[in-house]
């Protein structure tokens, strides 16, 4: 019995009325009431929601969605703006961030920039994990030939370069006249996420074939589960936290993987503008003007900060051991 | 197998001549060699061996979960009602699972999904076999709990199996695979990891359950010890095959063959305290390489030139007793 609470509470209460007389039959009450049904999530939403790291990543992320819907609402200027009688000037009560080479309003372009950051990041972290885990599970779990194929099927996508990979994809998109800022986001998104998923399914494919060995498995099988309810039920709440953890790693190097995309010229491009993009920007000054480095690369380090909290809680949430 | 020489309807669960063969790397491992028991409704069989006898593997035949590949079931029926399980259809198979026939782990810990509460994990069958609904299936499961002496079972319904103790556990567990009313209840090792004062009490619960719904009880153990107050009849096997089969009192009093005669030499006695342990000499065979002849013959204290070029058939020691040893008679009466 790993769980402090219990101790803590002080309503331990020692069970006399049966001959259960080990110590770790304290019974604790927990809070939350009696009767109310527990599940998985239920349970995982009521511990996160006392977990200060939960809370603090939550804010910020949902300041980042706020600024990524309404960029308007957190500054009157315009991101375009060019004015190179101003360029690379200092912050100051006019530019809280100062200005960039070009003299447009830096504070403004991160403002303007985080939907663009958000939706690279988020959105390839999404479909990385959804494609990785379902055919993770399918592969660990079904093993045999289903297994093989799907795992050099990975391999080979594992296999390509993957800056290399992503200039293809999008080179060809290029060429086909994607254009707006939604479309190209969606693109960016697409060929990080073809590259990428191969390393999410490795991780669902190990902890899939570790948790498929347990004996609740063949309980599970024993007890009349079909294999549908034994992949969805059983093991995939039991796989969950290694690619989580993964998730919330790789959102974050998918923002800085947009903006070497950017830096090379395929990556985002106006009307979208983003964090990588004006990280690219600032990398031949970043000694006579560090603000147009920091800002924008500071919001991308609490942004990226913000997601591994939320996973790392989510995770442990996610433990009923931990709680 | 009665010897009662009428032909009656078919005994509630039969296993005849069951074959099953691991394709490993190294080569093919033959785990079951022509096993053969029966259970009845209110009846206790117990399964008794030494690790890789071949116990579990026949459990887990009977229940359709063997790990297929490495394992295959290459001769035998398995039949459930008369009806031949290996010939069934994989729906049908699952039907009969839990609402036929059920299984307790010998690992609680590991058999019960650490994410969810032991409630969930009965209700889950309740409501998806059954068509409970959530408070239903809820009732029911803090009933189950309770017939299993789960003390506060409305309030423990609700916790994860980690916050529970390893007698605990294994209740939940018996819980959990009575939800669905079996015919038949498989035990693998039920009190194996567990000490010595809790298994007495989840035997106890077992026979107690067991006499109570009729059903019929295989119990899979190594320990003597553990059976000899609740089995009606002992199987014992070794290497795959059953080499002893009798009804529980015979065999204590008068073991059939040499391998049961010994096994319950190395039992700890209270009237010789003080002095060694016998012991079984060597190891239980590779499945991999089965000596010719009797399997037992090379740890046999009574081995002859005949054990090692034959292998012993059923010779019948009187009513509904076997043993596979060609000496069994002289055995019996020896003593």
């Amino acid at each position: 019995m790993t769980d402090p609470s219990a101790a803590a509470a002080g309503t331990a209460t020692r069970d006399t009325e049966s001959y259960v007389v080990a110590p770790e039959h304290l019974e604790d009450v927990k809070p939350g009431g009696p009767g109310k049904p527990r599940s998985l999530w239920s349970d995982a939403w009521r511990d996160l929601r006392r977990r200060p790291m939960f809370i603090i990543s939550g804010v910020v992320i949902l300041l980042l969605v706020v600024i990524a819907l309404f960029p308007g609402l957190f500054t009157s200027a315009d991101p375009n703006l060019t004015d190179l009688a101003r360029s690379r000037k200092p912050p100051s009560a006019d530019a809280w961030f100062g200005y960039d080479l070009q003299g447009r309003d830096v504070y403004a372009r991160v403002m303007y920039g985080t939907r663009w950051s958000l939706l690279v990041g988020i959105g390839a972290a999404v479909f990385t994990v959804l494609i990785g885990s379902m055919l993770g599970i399918l592969a660990g779990f079904a093993g045999g030939w289903v297994d093989g194929l799907l795992s050099r099927i990975g391999e080979v996508f594992f296999g390509l370069p993957f800056v290399l990979g992503a200039i293809v994809i999008l080179t060809i998109f290029r060429n086909a006249g994607v254009n707006g800022a939604l479309p190209i986001v969606g693109v960016v998104v697409l060929s990080l996420a073809v590259l990428s998923w191969p390393v999410a399914m490795r991780i669902m494919r190990s902890a899939a074939i570790t948790a498929k060995q347990q004996d609740y498995v063949k309980a599970a099988r024993a007890l009349g589960a079909r294999p549908a309810r034994i992949v969805f039920r059983h093991l995939l709440p039991n796989c969950l936290a290694p690619v989580l953890v993964y998730a919330t790693i790789a959102l974050g190097a998918f923002i800085g993987a947009e903006a070497t995309l950017s830096f090379l010229g395929i990556g985002l491009r106006d009307p979208a503008v983003s964090w990588g993009v004006m990280i690219a920007d600032s990398r031949n000054f970043v000694r006579v003007a560090p603000h147009m480095l920091l800002f924008p690369a500071g919001f991308l380090t609490a942004t990226v900060l913000a997601f591994v909290m939320l996973g790392d809680a989510v995770r442990e949430a996610l433990d009923p051991k931990l709680r | 197998m009665t010897d009662s020489g009428l032909v009656p309807e078919p005994p509630l669960l039969e296993v005849e001549n069951l074959f099953v063969e691991f394709r490993t790397r190294d080569g093919v491992a033959r785990v079951l060699n022509g096993v053969s028991y029966s259970v009845d409704a209110g009846e206790t069989l117990a399964v008794l061996g030494e690790s890789g006898s071949g116990k579990s593997v026949t459990a887990q035949a009977i229940m359709g979960i063997l790990d297929v590949p490495p394992a295959v079931v290459t001769g035998g029926e398995i039949r459930f009602r008369g009806e031949n399980l290996l010939e069934a259809s994989e729906g049908r198979r699952t039907d009969v699972r839990a609402q036929g026939i059920a299984m307790i782990f010998q690992d609680a810990l590991s058999a019960l999904n650490p994410v969810f509460t032991v409630g969930f994990q009965i209700e889950e069958q309740l409501r998806v076999r059954l068509g409970m609904t959530r408070r239903e299936a809820r009732a029911r499961a803090i009933e189950l709990l309770d017939l299993v002496r789960i003390p506060h079972a409305s309030r423990r319904v609700r916790q994860y199996p980690h916050e529970f103790s390893g007698g605990m556990r294994q209740r939940a567990m018996i819980a959990m695979s009575l939800a669905l009313d079996p015919e038949v209840l498989i035990a693998d090792e039920p009190t194996t990891a567990l000490d010595v004062t809790v298994q007495a009490q989840i035997m106890d619960l077992l026979a107690e359950i067991q006499a109570e719904r009729e059903m019929g009880l295989i119990l899979i153990t190594h320990d003597l010890g553990v059976v000899a107050e609740v089995a009606d009849r002992i199987a014992v096997m070794y290497a795959g095959r059953i080499v002893e089969h009798a009804d529980a009192p015979s065999l204590y009093r008068l073991p059939g063959h040499p391998y049961t005669a010994a096994l319950m030499d190395s039992l700890p006695r209270l009237d010789l305290k003080g002095g060694e342990l016998n012991t079984i000499k060597g190891l239980p065979p590779s499945l991999l390489n089965i000596p010719s002849g009797c399997p037992f013959h090379p740890r046999c204290l009574m081995a002859q030139d005949l054990c090692r070029t034959d292998v012993p058939t059923g010779h019948r020691l009187g009513l509904g007793r076997t043993s596979a040893c060609h000496f069994a008679e002289e055995l019996v009466r020896s003593v």
